[in-house]
């Protein structure tokens, strides 16, 4: 059960940059750590990802082993208009993890 | 002096390392990343401005921030923005890829660091051209770890 | 395989606890892991506190009722419960740490199996639980049946251990504010449980922190749950007294 903390400011206005915050809990496992048998703990990590605003890719990242377990991302975006922003977050398996936070613009 | 003043030396164990130590990058290896990132084209120095501890208290959560100096229009913006660095098993940190809708070029996050080492972040321009930052980390290790 | 390296202790003449000298580690911390902990947006630690609400209001077990069910809006009533555990319980006669609780809600009245010590299950419902009674100071309780616990903690806690044959007391007490390696010594003062510690990557409870500090003592480990972690907490509960909790804390 991944959950991530989404922080989209409640209301702006139209024009305004706008700070997003995003964490997700994931552990980020390299690949290269041994675990308590000896074995290396296989690679899973979260790969890509993107934000899109009412439906338009504003954002994305490539995200490698060495980004923190719990990746931290923070980036900023015009508030255009009232809608959806789309987070999706995508392992090296393949696996997609969305979530979605209404944006307000007066 | 006051009396309770002690001193004394422990002998405790260190962080666990792995037996077999991973393939590190080398400052070498960065520089081809850093090619493969540019296509080849050459990097100024400059417009980057890169935040991050000079000290750090744990290298497995190292926070970081990126400002580049630009306009962020549709004709003149930062496209991507990507961390490099010499020592962790792989040169790549990130890759973030920004869009006249981005506003401002900025971006923050946090990264592993292996050892105290460089690490560097370059933005690439709308028109081609890249400018890049350098800083360097020292990382201390935690008391008391895990076995 | 350990490698084994040689740190150096540097102590500070610090008369201990003259006025209120004490401290939480949040103040022994740079400033970088400081803001991680204070931005609940940024602390990690809150991934668990979120899991945990979402576990609080989730039917459990063959009761079929959510910690909700009989606790309602946990924000209200367990707000300050965490700042007084462990306390003495009733059913067992003995004294209880707030996981233990949260082990004895589940299995007796939802019926639910047995969380794990450490799991996830019980990392996030505890951390939910104590995060409640962020900002409140820890107020040990005074019951009197608690006294022989508190007294074997108290021993525990300046008792020489293990090969290097040291006591907790002489780090925490003696050296705090000192460095082990180049890492702060702390107080020790249990403040933010359960809390993200980045060497874990991960939020972990009070007893897994002694477990780290045992094993750089080079002692025997001391079992989550067993009456001796229990001992060592509430002593230094009540040495903490007055201290604000911070769950969930981030430590390096
Ligand atoms: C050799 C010195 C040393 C000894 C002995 C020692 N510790 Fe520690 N302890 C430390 C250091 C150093 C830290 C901080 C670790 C870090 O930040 O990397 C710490 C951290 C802690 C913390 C975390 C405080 C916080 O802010 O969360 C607790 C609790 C603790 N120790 C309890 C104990 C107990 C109980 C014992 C005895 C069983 C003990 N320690 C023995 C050095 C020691």
């Amino acid at each position: 059960m991944a959950r991530a903390l989404i922080n989209v400011p409640q209301k702006s206005k139209r024009g305004e940059i706008i700070e997003i915050k995003t964490l997700m809990s994931h552990p980020m496992e390299t690949g290269f750590r041994p675990g308590m048998d000896g074995q290396l703990i296989p690679r899973d990590i979260i790969e890509k990802f993107v934000c899109t605003y009412n439906g338009e890719v504003v954002f994305s990242a490539q995200l490698h082993p060495a980004i923190t377990a719990n990746p931290f991302i923070s980036f900023t975006t015009i508030a255009t208009d009232s809608g959806t922003l789309v987070f999706s977050w995508t392992d090296n398996k393949g696996e997609t993890q969305v979530q979605t936070a209404s944006i307000q613009v007066e | 002096m006051n009396t309770t003043r002690r001193q004394f030396s422990l002998l405790a164990a260190g962080a666990s390392f792995a037996l077999v130590a991973p393939a590190r990058a080398t400052p070498d290896s960065m520089k081809a990343s850093i090619q493969a990132f540019t296509g080849g084209k050459p990097v100024k120095e400059g417009r980057v401005k890169f935040d991050i501890s000079l000290l750090v208290e744990n290298g497995n959560s190292v926070p970081l921030s990126v400002l580049v100096d630009s306009p962020m229009t549709k004709d003149n913006h930062v496209t991507r923005i990507g961390i490099f660095n010499e020592k962790n098993p792989l040169p790549d940190v990130a890759i973030f890829n920004l869009t006249p809708r981005s506003g401002r070029a900025q971006i923050a996050t946090r990264m592993r660091l292996n050892d105290t080492q460089f690490i560097t972040a370059i933005a690439e321009m709308s028109d081609g051209t890249y400018f890049s930052a350098k800083s360097e980390v020292i990382v201390t290790m935690p008391a008391c770890v895990e076995e | 395989m350990n490698r084994l390296a040689y740190l150096v202790v540097i102590g500070i003449a610090l008369p201990a606890f003259a006025q209120d000298a004490r401290k939480s580690g949040f103040d022994f911390m740079g400033p970088d892991t400081q803001a991680m902990q204070k931005d609940d947006l940024a602390n990690p630690g809150m991934l668990s506190v979120l899991e945990g609400e979402a576990l609080w209001k989730a039917n459990a077990g063959t009761s079929q009722k959510s910690c909700a069910s009989c606790h309602d809006d946990a924000t209200q009533s367990i707000k300050g419960v965490a700042a007084r555990y462990p306390a003495f319980d009733e059913t067992t006669q003995a004294p209880l740490d707030l996981a233990g609780r949260i082990i004895q809600c589940r299995t007796e009245r939802q019926g639910a199996p047995a969380p794990q010590r450490e799991g996830r299950e019980l990392l996030a419902l505890t951390s939910y639980v104590a995060h409640q009674s962020r900002d409140l100071p820890i107020a040990p309780p005074k019951d009197a049946r608690l006294a022989s616990t508190r007294a074997q903690g108290a021993a525990l806690y300046s008792t020489r251990m293990g090969q290097l044959n040291f006591s907790c007391a002489q780090c925490h007490d003696d050296n705090a504010g000192g460095h082990l390696g180049a890492a702060p010594i702390p107080q020790a003062h249990p403040t933010g449980y359960p809390l993200y510690r980045l060497e874990w990557q991960a939020l972990g409870s009070l007893q897994r922190r002694f477990r780290n500090c045992l094993s750089g003592m080079r002692a025997e480990p001391i079992a989550a749950g067993s009456k001796e972690a229990i001992a060592l907490e509430l002593f230094l509960m009540e040495r903490a007294a007055g201290i604000h909790l911070e769950t969930p804390a981030v430590r390096p």
